[in-house]
């Protein structure tokens, strides 16, 4: 049965089982692939997106609960806090094999569109659900408060 | 969205359609699409015109410079620090640097140090040192002799830099794109000249930027996102106990489910091909399988234990006997003594493993993050009754190994040939392992019971120490052989002592063991390094001053635990509730010492709040990448001293996934300095030996500040925030 949401701005239909994780929408029907697969569960956090601006695991989200709704993936962001977390991550290097970095991503990009100058403790409040298993934690740490001094200095400016 | 991605990836996919007919693409160069006009060739034949030197080195006529990478790139850096030393002596800019990634082909791209094609062993920038700065010094020469004949100038008076060569007298200059062509016509030298290592201008810079690029917008490519035509998704059913074999399968239901393409029987286990993933996983999730469960269905990790330490009674296999140990232990009534017990672990690399292979006219192809070139083109061979160099490998990123997907029979890349032979039709195969079946499959770093005994002297010097450590070959040994793999670090041990006896014995279970980032010294690390803290606080001396005392011969051990203990303020006052520990070790010719500070929270439990940490790896190639190994490295070791541990329970694992195979996470991460002891030795590797320090550095802080020793990992939840 077909499934019609928004995804990344455009509108999009998809003829799926309504049980399939949109995780696999996005990727096996899709072939969007930025979006990961690491635990099937919504304890990793690699498959995060942004439905309706807030971040969600993708893995154990059925297509069918997306009906109607916003859809947003790491090739579709472009907020100026997207843009400024990505710059840090290159400008920081931040990531190792980067497998887990669209999730680490798209909950840093809520985070900082929630609270724009997080504290240690809204970092860890945030990140902990986006596992590394190559530990680039502190670079993300660092990477996530980068970004939010160079997005201040535009605000600013 | 992102315009020239989604036109790329179209690109992509129209030309995945002629992949059969042999034009393979964007894809090889390291996983990562590029623009949309395309790059034409594959791996080493690319350049129209341009210059392809030697197997490592191509000069494009629009001025590029493409690196091919002989280690593939799982997070390590190793893109980028391949990158730096073939840069440096070519005198590349560095913005016009990319890479690509080797052929499978193991003349040209073996690992000098091992033999065979296969990145490990922390051994990347020092087996491609000498050969990484030979091929960039040998295309600069091409490229000053192509001036010298066109611009009829003595090479003496040409020069190179950033990319572009310059005659000095004059001021004329080129770049290495416009003399490409003309390079390409210059003999190869068989002598280069390599620069003085006072004259490096990219290696040992602090920051450049990566090479391992399109992590940041979703855009690289891992094997999980290899979508071609036509092609399946497999899963495996495999037995859940170790040893266990298939009895029976009713596949019926399955096969009637809907995009179930085919039930397979092989080797591993029961194969179902499916459209999609999440078709193929419901239709594993109905068939009814009666698996033989094998005669290791009644044992456990508890069951294990008992029977290590009681073997660890016995004598082992002599890895290392100097003075009398067992003669001065014997006679001493004051011998102190303490058993170490580590679990299996699993490497639980982010993307959990998966290939994807295709029968084409006269072999096979495969996609996938491959880390062991050689073997898998073996194994892959003889599934199909192939020679080896009919096997084509395309080498995408890793997400993470740690030594996971390096395997002596290939795993899962011979599980996807054999399902690919057993469907015979010459569609693309996608093995998807999901996170329970790469967490149960075994391959874990083993089990292991360390006993060690030790006779303090009167003035409080270790006069005798044995230790016998009890756990599985990784290199499948008889009992009573050593295995390098299980001493290392412990064979090896710097400390000066007398009488000194290190014995080893090896069992044999039916769960695989594998190495795991920094292999012997995960665990030789924690009892030596625990076990000295323990005999200096009996002795009522300084851990470092007595490490110290006992390490004259070692200097580089020395230097590096005196650079961690000043830099952290070891021995002075703390805050309230903070306390600090220490550890040293070499592994993979690099010395690593750190010291871990915790802080009591006001639950009562402790949090690593801060890690000092100082490295010797000889010439300091990329000290970004070296800091960011020793950072995740840390991390690494993290997670099996406070949470991870796989259980055996009626010969199954019990642990599936993330909610019981527990990882560190953001807020259980310290702070890490790294320091970097400055050097002219060559370079050694750092991706291992970051990890093996941090777990006896907690928890001998742990000690300081409960007076309780922490000898069985991990030390668990109880204790940690
Ligand atoms: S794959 Fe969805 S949280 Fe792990
Ligand atoms: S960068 Fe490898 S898992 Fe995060």
């Amino acid at each position: 049965m077909p499934v019609n949401f928004t995804l990344n701005g455009q509108p999009q239909t998809v003829d799926a089982d309504p049980a399939t994780p949109l995780l696999w929408v996005l990727r096996d029907h899709l072939q969007l692939t930025g979006t990961k697969y690491g635990c099937g569960i919504a304890q990793c956090g690699a498959c995060t997106v942004h439905l309706n601006g807030q971040p969600v695991r993708s893995c154990s989200l059925p297509v069918s609960a997306v009906a109607g709704q916003q859809v947003a993936t790491i090739e579709g962001v472009d907020s100026p806090a997207a843009k400024a977390l990505q710059k840090a991550w290159e400008d920081l290097a931040v990531y190792q094999c980067g497998y887990c970095q669209s999730g680490q991503l798209m909950s840093a990009i809520n985070l900082l569109e929630k609270k724009p100058q997080p504290t240690d403790a809204d970092i860890d409040q945030y990140m902990s659900g986006n596992i590394c298993r190559c530990a680039t934690y502190t670079r993300i740490r660092a990477g996530i408060k980068h970004a939010a001094s160079e997005l201040a200095v535009e605000v600013k400016a | 969205m992102n315009q020239s991605l989604s036109l790329s990836r179209r690109l992509f996919l129209v030309r995945g359609a002629q992949a059969t007919a042999g034009l393979t693409l964007g894809l090889a160069l390291s996983g990562r699409v590029l623009a949309a006009d395309g790059y034409s060739g594959a791996t080493t034949k690319s350049v129209e015109q341009g210059l392809e030197a030697n197997a490592f080195v191509s000069l494009t006529p629009d001025n590029r410079v493409i690196i091919t990478m002989k280690h593939m790139e799982m997070g390590q850096g190793t893109y980028t620090g391949l990158s730096t030393i073939v840069a440096e002596e070519l005198d590349a800019a560095w913005e016009q640097v990319e890479v690509v990634a080797a052929p499978a082909d193991v003349e040209r791209y073996k690992n000098t140090i091992v033999g065979m094609q296969i990145t490990g062993g922390s051994t990347a920038i020092a087996n491609s040192w000498t050969q990484m700065r030979e091929a960039g010094a040998a295309v600069r020469q091409m490229l000053l002799a192509a001036a010298s004949a066109e611009w009829k100038v003595p090479v003496a008076e040409l020069t190179a830099k950033a990319g572009e060569v310059i005659h000095t007298p004059s001021g004329r200059r080129a770049t290495f794109g416009a003399l490409s062509a003309a390079a390409a016509a210059q003999p190869v030298p068989d002598k280069v000249t390599l620069k003085d290592p006072k004259d490096f201008t990219l290696v040992g810079k602090q920051m450049l930027q990566r090479k391992d690029v399109g992590k940041t917008d979703g855009s690289a490519i891992f094997t999980l996102d290899v979508y071609w035509p036509e092609m399946l998704t497999a899963v495996v059913a495999h037995p859940p106990t170790f040893g266990g074999k298939l009895k029976s399968v009713d596949a019926t239901a399955a096969r009637a489910m809907p995009g179930v393409e085919a039930v397979l029987e092989i080797p591993s286990g029961v194969a179902v091909l499916g459209k999609t993933f999440w078709q193929a996983e419901q239709a594993r999730k109905a068939l009814k399988i009666e698996w033989d469960a094998g005669n290791w269905a009644d044992q456990s990790s508890e069951k294990l234990i008992a029977e290590y330490r009681a073997l660890a009674q016995k004598p082992g296999a002599e890895a290392r006997s100097e003075g009398d140990a067992a003669g001065i232990l014997a006679s001493s009534d004051k011998v102190l003594e303490a058993e170490y017990v580590v679990p299996f672990l699993a490497h639980a690399a982010m993307e959990p493993m998966n290939c994807v292979l295709q029968k084409t006219a006269d072999g096979v192809e495969l996609w996938y993050g491959c880390q062991a070139q050689t073997l898998d083109q073996k194994n892959v061979a003889a599934v199909f009754g192939l020679t080896p160099d009919k096997v084509k490998i395309n080498t995408l990123y890793a997400g993470g190994s740690f030594g996971r997907r390096a395997t002596f029979d290939g795993n899962y890349v011979t599980e996807t040939a054999e399902i690919a032979k057993a469907y015979g039709k010459p569609v693309p195969i996608k093995l998807v392992w999901t996170r329970e079946d790469d967490t149960r499959d075994g391959r874990y770093r083993p089990l292991y019971v360390h006993r060690v005994e030790a006779v303090l002297d009167d003035k409080g010097s270790i006069s005798a120490w044995r230790q016998r450590v009890v756990g599985q070959s990784i290199m499948g040994l008889e009992p009573q052989v050593v295995d390098r793999t299980t001493v290392e670090g412990l064979r090896n041990i710097p400390y000066a002592i007398p009488h000194l006896r290190i014995e080893s014995l090896n069992t044999s279970l039916p769960v695989a063991p594998h190495w795991w980032r920094s292999v012997g010294s995960t665990h030789n690390a924690f009892a030596i390094e625990c076990f000295m803290d323990e005999l200096a606080h009996k002795a009522g001396r300084d851990p470092v001053e007595m490490r110290l005392e006992m390490l004259k011969d070692h200097p580089r051990h020395s230097a590096v635990l005196q650079l961690a203990a000043d830099k952290s303020g070891w021995g002075k006052p703390l805050p309230e509730g903070h306390f600090q520990g220490i550890a040293v070790h070499e592994s993979f010719s690099s010395y690593v010492a750190q010291v871990a500070e915790i802080a009591r929270q006001k639950n009562g439990k402790f949090k690593v709040v801060k890690v000092v940490c100082a490295v010797d790896c000889g010439i300091a190639v990329n000290p970004d990448v070296i800091r960011a190994q020793m950072e995740g490295g840390i991390g690494f070791g993290l997670s099996p001293l406070m949470y991870s541990a796989i259980t055996i329970v009626d010969g199954r694992a019990v642990e599936g996934n993330f909610d019981g195979y527990r990882v560190i996470r953001m807020s259980d991460m310290p702070a890490v300095e790294v320091h970097i002891v400055p050097s002219a030795e060559p370079p050694t590797g750092v991706g291992e030996p970051g990890t093996p320090v941090i777990a006896p550095a907690v928890a001998n802080a742990l000690f300081a500040a409960t007076g309780k020793r922490f000898r069985t990992l991990p030390i668990g939840a109880d204790y940690f925030v």
